[in-house]
């Protein structure tokens, strides 16, 4: 039932980044942070298979092993979502930066035919 | 008496015909600029030789991001208190971008909007008279504005419109995006009855039904950001 509520929550929660703009600096640390616990997880998993079960058990999973599936659809979902915001706002400066070349450049012709 | 009118078109790989559209242009219009979308036909020599002041895009990035770069030349380098917007695929025909300005400067509106299905269009396909109407139901939804044709290019818009206007979507959202900003910002608009020439070329240049999907999609996400 735990992970049910987990799911859903983190499906909602990814859906509700892709509506926000984002904050670089911030949201870096917060990924490298994230990429570190996520990290540390999979090496505890290795290690001790039997706790990951007991951890599974213990959110409503039966097995340790489909827990592993579900954390790595969360983490996919969430990564394609910073992708995709990046890229948008990737695209968005380069349309600034491609537009002021435009102008820039239409300056100067102009300034040749004076 | 057209010197306060500065005429935008968006150009990406139209070399065989953005010459006469500028030359066609140029009779009414002394201010002609094109923006080369990072074309590789070499359109922007076409264009500059047929008369027009070329603005360079050194990367393809959609229509709205063309036109956007047209209306701050405008604001940045000239004082055109009027802005037309006018497609380089010949779709358009001068006399009504002609008469459209004259109504800007009779009614005082900030914006002159085009309607091919007010004027007498013809040789419309029964396939893209359905798309267009649908995109016209949604952006009359979404934008809440009256207006019977959505996604026509060629507009008029004043210098006061230009300001309060920042186009961000790329690629073909723009049209319902410029719409959006209009209701935003309070601008006042009126249509014109126009007719679209509808060519062989014009049509295979023009929108295929899976970019609609995109506009779709472009203008939820926008508006669900819009919204929070």
């Amino acid at each position: 039932m735990i992970i049910k509520l987990l799911l859903v929550g983190g499906a909602l929660g990814a859906a509700i980044l892709i509506l926000r703009e984002q904050f670089p600096g911030q949201r870096q640390a917060r990924r490298r942070i994230a990429g570190l616990a996520v990290l540390a997880a999979g090496a505890f998993a290795v290690i001790w298979p039997e706790a990951l079960t007991h951890v599974a058990n213990a959110v409503g999973v039966g097995r340790g092993t489909d827990l592993v599936l579900y954390v790595l659809v969360m983490v996919f979902l969430f990564t394609t979502v910073a992708t995709y915001q990046r890229l948008h706002h990737m695209e968005s400066r380069i349309a600034t930066l491609a537009r002021e070349l435009a102008l820039r450049d239409a300056e100067a012709q102009d300034r040749t035919n004076e | 008496m057209s010197s306060d009118v500065c005429v935008i078109v968006p150009v990406f790989n139209e070399a065989t015909v953005v010459g006469a559209v500028v030359a066609g242009l140029l009779e009414v219009f002394p201010h002609v600029v094109c923006v080369d979308d990072g074309s590789t036909d070499g359109s922007a020599d076409v264009a500059r030789s047929a008369g027009a002041i070329v603005l360079h895009h050194p990367i393809n990035l959609g229509q709205g991001a063309a036109l956007q770069t047209g209306f701050d030349y405008v604001l940045r380098y000239t004082s055109a208190t009027y802005c037309v917007t006018f497609d380089a695929d010949g779709q358009h025909r001068i006399e009504d971008a002609a008469r459209m300005v004259d109504k800007a400067r009779n009614t005082g509106a900030d914006v002159v909007l085009a309607s091919r299905f007010l004027g007498t269009t013809k040789n419309m396909p029964m396939l893209r008279r359905l798309m267009v109407r649908g995109g016209v139901w949604f952006t009359r939804r979404t934008a809440h504005i009256d207006v019977s044709d959505t996604h026509n290019g060629l507009r008029v818009l004043t210098r006061p419109a230009l300001q309060r206007i920042r186009l961000k979507m790329p690629r073909m959202a723009h049209a319902s995006e410029l719409l959006n900003a209009i209701t935003h910002n309070g601008l006042s608009y009126v249509e014109e009855p126009v007719d679209i020439i509808y060519t062989e070329y014009s049509l295979a240049k023009g929108q295929s039904m899976m970019n609609s999907v995109n506009i779709v999609f472009d203008l939820a996400a926008e508006r669900l950001r819009f919204a929070r």
